[in-house]
Parts: C-alpha cells; structure tokens; sequence
C-alpha cells in the first residue's frame, strides 16, 4: 500500500524541502493559491468530511466553517501536544513528514483568512521537534511561507511553541491558555476557539494528522477522499499499535479494518508475543472504555465500537495479553489521570485522586467488598459533570473493567478480606444532581 | 541575571508572540538552564523580564513537570512506566536502572550526575523500555544497553559535551529564526 500520510516510509528524506517538492510536495498549496478561493477550498475539505485525528472526530471543515469572516487576526494552531498513554504518530508525522503538516496548516490558513500559525508541541518534543524546525526554515527560504507565498496575495507566517509536560494541554482550550502563559487548564465554552480562541482572536485547532490529511485531498478531491474507509468515516488513519503484539509501532490502514486484524494480521500487529493468548484491548489509549474477543471484528472508525460501549478515539491500542491483572492495568491508568487531572474542576480533581485511592488499597491487600460499589459511584460523580473530557476518560476504565471483569475485582478482595476481615463499610448510593 | 545572559534568545522569543505572557514558559526553560533549577532566583528573573508577579510563575513551575522544582543532576533520565511500557517490562527496567545507580526514583546520584524520575507516556510505547535523558529518546533498551547509555552520558560529562537541561535544540531554533 502507497501511503498517503506516512509517506516517509516510501519515498526516502521526504523531510527535506527538496524531496517533499519534487514528489508533489506543496502541489496542494500552489493549487490552492492559484486556483481556489478560501470558500471553495472551505468547500472541498467540507466535503471530504475529514474528521479530526486527535481523537473527538469532528469534521475539519465545520471547525474552518464557523470562523467569522470579520477583518482582523486570525490563527491556526497545530495541536502537537500528543500525550495520550499508547499514541505516538503524530511524533513520526512530525519528525520524517514535516512539509506535509506545515502544508495543510497553510491551506487551514489560506482558507479561514489566517496571518499565522503555530504548532504546540508538548516539552518532550523539542529534540525530536527539530527536523520541524528545519523544515519551518526550508519553507521560509522556498517562500512557501513568509510574504506572498508563492508570488500570491497570500502571507503567513509559522511559529513554533513548546508545552512543559501537562497531557491536559492536549484540550483545545486548555492548550490555548497554555500558549497564552497561564496554567494548563480547559476554558469555559461557549465562547468556542472558532470565535475567541488564541489572544481572544477566531482560532483553529487541529491535530497534527488530521492537518496531514488536507494537501491529499486539495490536490486529489474530495471524491477521491471519500472512496477510502467509510461513508461516516473516510480516509486512511494512523493506527498505534503498542502493549502485547509482535510488532508493534504505526499503521496506516483505510478505516473500516477490523481491529481483530490489527491485532493479529501479521502485516499489522503480527498476533500476541510468545505463547500467550489475547485477553483485552485499550482502542483509544487509556481515554476509551476497554474491549474483549467479542468486539474485535468491529471496523476501526468512529461508529464502529458505539455497540460495544467504546470509541475509535485516536485509535492508539494498546493490546493485553491472558496474563495482565486487570485491576492493575485500570490502575495505571487510574494513576495517570489522576497525575494530569488539571485540578480546576471539583468532580475531576477529586475523583480521580479517589478512584486511585481506592485502586491502591485494592493492590495493597487492603481491598473491602464495598470497594466495586464505591469505585462505580465515585465514577458516575464524575461523568458528564466534569469541565473537559479527562475527568470522563478517568472512568472509562474504572467502569469498563469492572463490566468485563468482575471476577478478578471480587477475586482480589476476597484474597484481601480473608487476610483482614475489612469491608463491612457501607456505600451510599450515587445520588445524581436534579437538572 | 537572565536578561543579561540570554539577551538575544529573549529577544527572539518575544518577538514570537503578540502578547509577552507567551513567552513565559519558554524563558523558564532558559531560566532552568542557568539555575540549574527553578530555583527563587531563576523565578524572579523571569517575572522580572515579563513583569509578572513572581508567585505567578511559580504556580506555572509546580504545574508543568518539566520545570524542576529541586536541584536534578546533571542528567534527568525520565523513564516511562506508563501502561504500555510497563505492559513491555518498564517498571522491571526501572527497578534495574535504580539499582545499577544506588538511587531510589526522584533521588539523584552522590556525584550529582543522574537523577532518575518515572513519568507519564512519553510517545514511543512501541520501542518500551525507554527514557529520555534530558529531552533526547532512548528507546528499546534493556540492561547492556542502559550500562552503554550511562556510559556515554559520564564519558560526555567528563569532556564537557553534556546537554544539560535538553534545551539546547531550542536556542538553536532561535538561533537561527534570528537570521
């Protein structure tokens, strides 16, 4: 298969201005200058109905759709903050693909009426962030970026900004008052970015891959999109294969392939390491509900995993062999939320440092009978009444693990109560918030 | 003094943003740089170029995780436990590495040379175990390849070479936006 967004693994240096040009590289933009008009090419990718790689899936062309068309700055920020346990293709797309990001910002750019854009990248990129930076460099000195890109009407300019270790940042808004100078922590909407987003200015935010997606479709159409993946779903996707397969690492399949071959096709995943048999997977990291045997025949897009109670989400799976403790790995992952739970909002803050509470007695040998009770109700405390969606993902696995794996929660409070006698402690039922 | 030691990076700093708060994080990097860590001092300057109140970058060093609030040695080495690694022996490799530097996690080395931290996901789940010594990747390791890494890390400190602090890679960017 041609890759169309890891194109790195077929054409050689594609990183360098040089090779990215020579094998199409910046046709989008040229094409986009010399014959579209910002509507139509609004137009097009609405079309194509991209939908957003960084895990939410809404489509690219509605976001560009609500910009105002007033006077005034306006921005594109690339979201590169990727910190979601099991996800690392935006990292590959900015280290051997780079022209092909700072590509689709442009044509983001040209299409809303942006003077500038910057890509947010989390602090622990800013090594690996530098053949972006040189590609930023190649791009000024080729004039596909500066004034009048390309002889054209049309300037902009591409700056690079670095995040401090907070998965948060992540958030759109979150991520804005970060670029800002201010905690980490998601803004209150409405107002949406598309109306006061960076500096208070119309402001879109859009993922690393799913800008990679826009020069393919400018320059192909988008019908051509559209026959790739789903109705619903269309596209290639980046697939971050990591945990118990053979091979893990990314793969650009058309959506629609089955997770069940991602897992176990040996192009992809290659099947479970050594002699070990598949017991669960992570679909989205540690932000989707966990998954079993029974729903991998499931296609990977975005409506695919809704009757099994989970999400495509960035599609980063992590995969689990018959020998992983289940409450563990909800703990892990438990732990990591409640590590980078902003704190701004009480249900989130206090949640998660409960439920990871709770998780270390359980691990401790210190488990009551109650604690399953308890670990649902602190769960639905949070849900759907948190300010962004961290506090949600928290639960995720606290409640899918519970769902498909009782036996092992009952199984090592039981080891625990035998030893100590604790769990006659009784938990009040959830009492949900009239609205 | 900040603004004397890093004149120009401030100055090409600045002049990426429209507003000046934005600039804040990257020059706490530059700060940390010549501290050490965040240190009172290395937090006044900062306020002092932007003209913020000190506790406001303060807050900003205890939220973000790479801004380090004690002294660290000369080399962070931030492994990776997170689910997938640990899925793929992090916290094992973890418990080996504490070992062969005589260090618990958080605690830095008696020559001042390694300070070993377990953070959340740092992007290579597929190339487990792995860590970053101050900001540069180094994935798919075991023990051989670890005893190489620290190594070469005291062969570089003793000649001088060490990426203290990984900020390097960004003074250059700026370097170069200058030109």
């Amino acid at each position: 298969m041609t890759h169309i967004l890891l194109r790195h693994r077929d054409i050689e240096n594609i990183h360098s201005y040089d090779i990215y040009a020579a094998n199409g590289g910046y046709d989008g933009l040229k094409k986009t200058l010399s014959e579209h008009s910002p509507a139509e090419i609004k137009d097009i990718v609405r079309k194509s109905n991209i939908r957003g790689r960084g895990g939410a899936g809404f489509p690219a062309g509605i976001k560009w759709g609500f910009i105002p068309d007033s006077p005034g700055p306006k921005y594109v920020v690339v979201n590169c903050d990727e910190s979601e346990a099991g996800t690392f293709k935006d990292r590959e797309l900015i280290e051997y693909n780079p022209h092909q990001v700072i590509e689709g910002a442009l044509i983001c750019a040209y299409a809303i009426g942006a003077q500038a854009c910057y890509i947010y990248f989390r602090g622990e990129f800013m090594h690996t962030a530098e053949t972006f930076e040189e590609a930023i460099r190649e791009a000024y000195a080729n004039n596909v970026l500066g004034e009048n890109i390309l002889d054209s009407e049309f300037s902009c300019d591409f700056y690079t900004h670095y995040g401090a270790g907070a998965y948060i940042c992540g958030e759109e808004t979150a991520l804005l008052e970060s670029m800002e100078g201010y905690l980490g922590q998601p803004r209150i909407r409405p107002p949406f970015p598309a109306i006061e987003g960076l500096y208070a200015k119309p402001t879109v935010v859009n993922n690393v891959e799913t800008l990679a997606n826009v020069p393919p479709v400018i320059i192909n159409g988008a019908d051509w999109y559209l026959t790739m993946g789903t109705e619903k779903s269309p596209g290639p996707k980046i697939v971050c294969l990591s945990g118990h397969v053979n091979n893990p690492g990314n793969y650009e399949v058309p959506m629609g392939t089955t997770y069940r071959d991602l897992v176990f096709d040996p192009q992809y995943g290659g099947g479970i390491q050594g002699d070990k048999s598949f017991k669960a997977l992570l679909p989205s990291g540690g932000s989707a509900p966990i998954i079993v045997d029974s729903a991998l025949d499931a296609p990977l897009t975005f409506e695919g995993l809704e009757q099994y109670d989970s999400l495509l989400g960035s599609a980063s799976l992590i995969v689990m062999d018959d020998t992983v403790d289940m409450v563990w790995a909800a703990y892990k992952l438990v732990h990591f939320f409640n590590h980078e739970s902003c704190g701004k909002c009480t249900p989130c803050r206090e949640g998660c440092f409960w439920l990871e509470s709770v998780y270390r007695r359980l691990l401790d040998g210190r488990g009551r009978e109650s604690d399953i009770k308890l670990l649902e109700s602190i769960s639905n405390q949070m849900k759907g009444e948190t300010l962004c969606a961290l506090g949600e993902f928290a639960t995720s696995p606290v409640l899918s693990t519970i769902k498909h794996f009782p036996e092992e929660y009952r199984n090592k409070i039981q080891e625990n109560t035998s030893k100590n006698g604790h769990g006659q402690i009784p938990v009040e039922e959830t009492v949900q918030a009239s609205r | 003094m900040l603004s004397e030691k890093y004149q120009d990076e401030i100055q090409a700093i600045l002049t990426k943003y429209p507003q000046s708060r934005s600039a804040v994080l990257p020059l706490m990097y530059l700060a940390q740089e010549a501290y050490g860590f965040m240190s009172k001092e290395a937090i006044r300057d900062v306020a002092d170029v932007l003209e913020l109140d000190p506790t406001e970058v303060l807050s900003l060093a205890g939220f973000y995780t790479l801004y380090y609030e004690e002294p660290v040695g000369k080399y962070v080495l931030e492994i990776c436990t997170d689910l997938p690694c640990a899925l793929r022996g992090a916290e094992d490799f973890t418990e080996m590495a504490c070992q062969k530097l005589g260090i618990k996690v958080g605690e830095t080395t008696e020559d001042g040379m390694f300070t070993v931290k377990t953070v959340m996901c740092l992007a290579a789940c597929d190339k487990a175990p792995m860590l970053q010594a101050n900001l540069k990747y180094e994935e798919n390791l075991d023990e051989e390849k670890f005893d190489a890494l620290i190594s070469r890390l005291r062969q570089e400190a003793a000649e001088d070479q060490a990426s203290y602090y990984g900020v390097e890679a960004y003074k250059r960017s700026l370097k170069q936006e200058q030109k």
